[in-house]
């Protein structure tokens, strides 16, 4: 069987792509993110994943206004990294799991979640950079990925508890697959950001502390958080940290196993406009 | 019945909801066009004429040659499409939330190294700080 055995939790910020790539990692200001990492990457080279499922969303790149899927799993063989407007990421191309992601698609709607499934997109950094924090610049990305986009882009988003609940479904999902393969789950983006308008470059620092510890501690009671406060608190832009609440309603504890142990934790103001959480929850 | 929209009374902040995405489709799909490297130049030799083959109103098309951000969200245009006419211009992002704040690209900069907006004052129109 399937297990997952971890999720991991990053923000996705462009600019940090953009500092690896252009080799800007030992400069004073980009120093911090990427050391909040060193742990991560050595933890993620011994911890020798079979699948990563990547939660993330999608910045207009793959979906335009054309079609908006609340959310959509990448069943497709390969992904390759989108051209943003800067021209794609000098990244490896993304290797999918289509067995995989076709068993959770169809278990997953069989749970009453109904997923768009997608056979061809691109992905962006919203996918490519937790990537590259987490395994820095190897020739192949370390194994194969399970794109899973989410609508943060118009509003509504689903809500946390939804997002929250459907972890649940795809955690049922992954342990109903035959193969003997150590799962693990991502959820990106965030942490508190506003990329619009006079009140762009808001951060709470208090909001995203408080996010972490019940991340950690009350799952279930931070799922229940609405939108309006995400918004108001921690920026229009900060939403996004409802796709942590997917990843974490994955973890064992949820249905009733023993609570995951914290192996990493990180927090950092700024990288560009954002401020920069970094989660690694083992499930036991 | 109208729907609820209890996001109206942030300050600052305009949420891309159903309406405002109803109102910009043709200026966020334009934006979406500039991520191929043929339209991102043909837009730049005659930004006017590249506009003009696009259903938007003068309003929108103004409002873009003007890189008037807020402007752009007000009339339906979302963030993460406009970006696409940021990159276009060679802006980052952080160059292109700035730009909507009133502040200088020094003076924002220096706000976020020093741990960003606070929320304090920032919650609700009106709100004494």
């Amino acid at each position: 069987m399937a297990h997952i055995t971890a999720s991991v939790y990053t923000s996705h910020v462009p600019a940090v792509g953009a500092a690896l790539d252009l080799g800007k990692t030992t400069e004073t200001y980009w120093q911090p993110v990427f050391a909040g990492y060193d742990f991560s990457k050595q933890w993620l080279k011994e911890q020798k994943p079979d699948v990563i499922f990547l939660v993330f969303n999608d910045h207009a790149t793959a979906f335009s206004l054309d079609m908006i899927p609340t959310f959509a799993i990448g069943t497709a063989a390969e992904f390759n990294p989108a051209d943003e407007g800067w021209g794609p990421r000098p990244v490896p191309k993304v290797i999918g799991h289509p067995k995989l992601a076709a068993h959770i698609a169809q278990s997953v709607i069989q749970d009453d979640f109904d997923l768009t499934i997608v056979n061809k997109m691109d992905v962006d950094h919203g996918l490519t950079v937790p990537l590259s924090v987490m395994c820095g610049q190897p020739q192949a990305w370390p194994c194969p990925v399970i794109p899973f986009a989410v609508n943060v882009v118009q509003y509504p988003v689903p809500s946390g508890r939804r997002c929250f609940m459907l972890g649940q479904a795809i955690r049922r999902a992954i342990e109903s697959y035959d193969e003997p393969l150590n799962v693990q789950i991502w959820g990106t983006g965030g942490m508190s950001h506003q990329l619009q308008g006079p009140r762009a470059g808001l951060i709470n620092k208090e909001f995203d502390k408080m996010f972490l510890d019940r991340l950690i501690d009350d799952p279930d009671g931070l799922s229940k958080v609405p939108h309006l406060d995400y918004v108001r608190e921690a920026g229009s832009e900060g939403i996004e940290l409802v796709m942590w609440l997917i990843a974490r309603g994955a973890m064992s504890d949820i249905d009733g196993g023993k609570k995951p142990t914290v192996r990493h934790r990180f927090y950092h103001v700024p990288a560009s406009n954002t401020a920069v959480g970094h989660l690694i929850l083992e499930n036991n | 019945m109208s729907l609820d929209k209890p996001y109206q009374d942030i300050p600052g902040t305009t949420i891309f909801d159903a309406d405002m995405s109803r109102q910009g489709y043709h200026l966020n799909q334009f934006c979406m066009s500039l991520m191929k490297a043929e339209n991102r130049a043909r837009f730049k030799a005659d930004e006017r004429a590249y506009l003009d083959e696009w259903p938007m109103t003068e309003d929108q098309k103004q409002a873009v040659l003007a890189r008037d951000l807020n402007r752009c969200i007000a009339l339906g245009g979302n963030i993460y499409f406009l970006a696409k006419i940021g990159a276009t211009d060679g802006k980052s992002f952080q160059q292109m939330a700035g730009s909507m704040t009133g502040m200088s690209e020094d003076a924002y900069r220096e706000m976020m190294v020093k741990g960003g907006r606070s929320v304090e004052g920032n919650r609700y129109i009106g709100e004494k700080k």
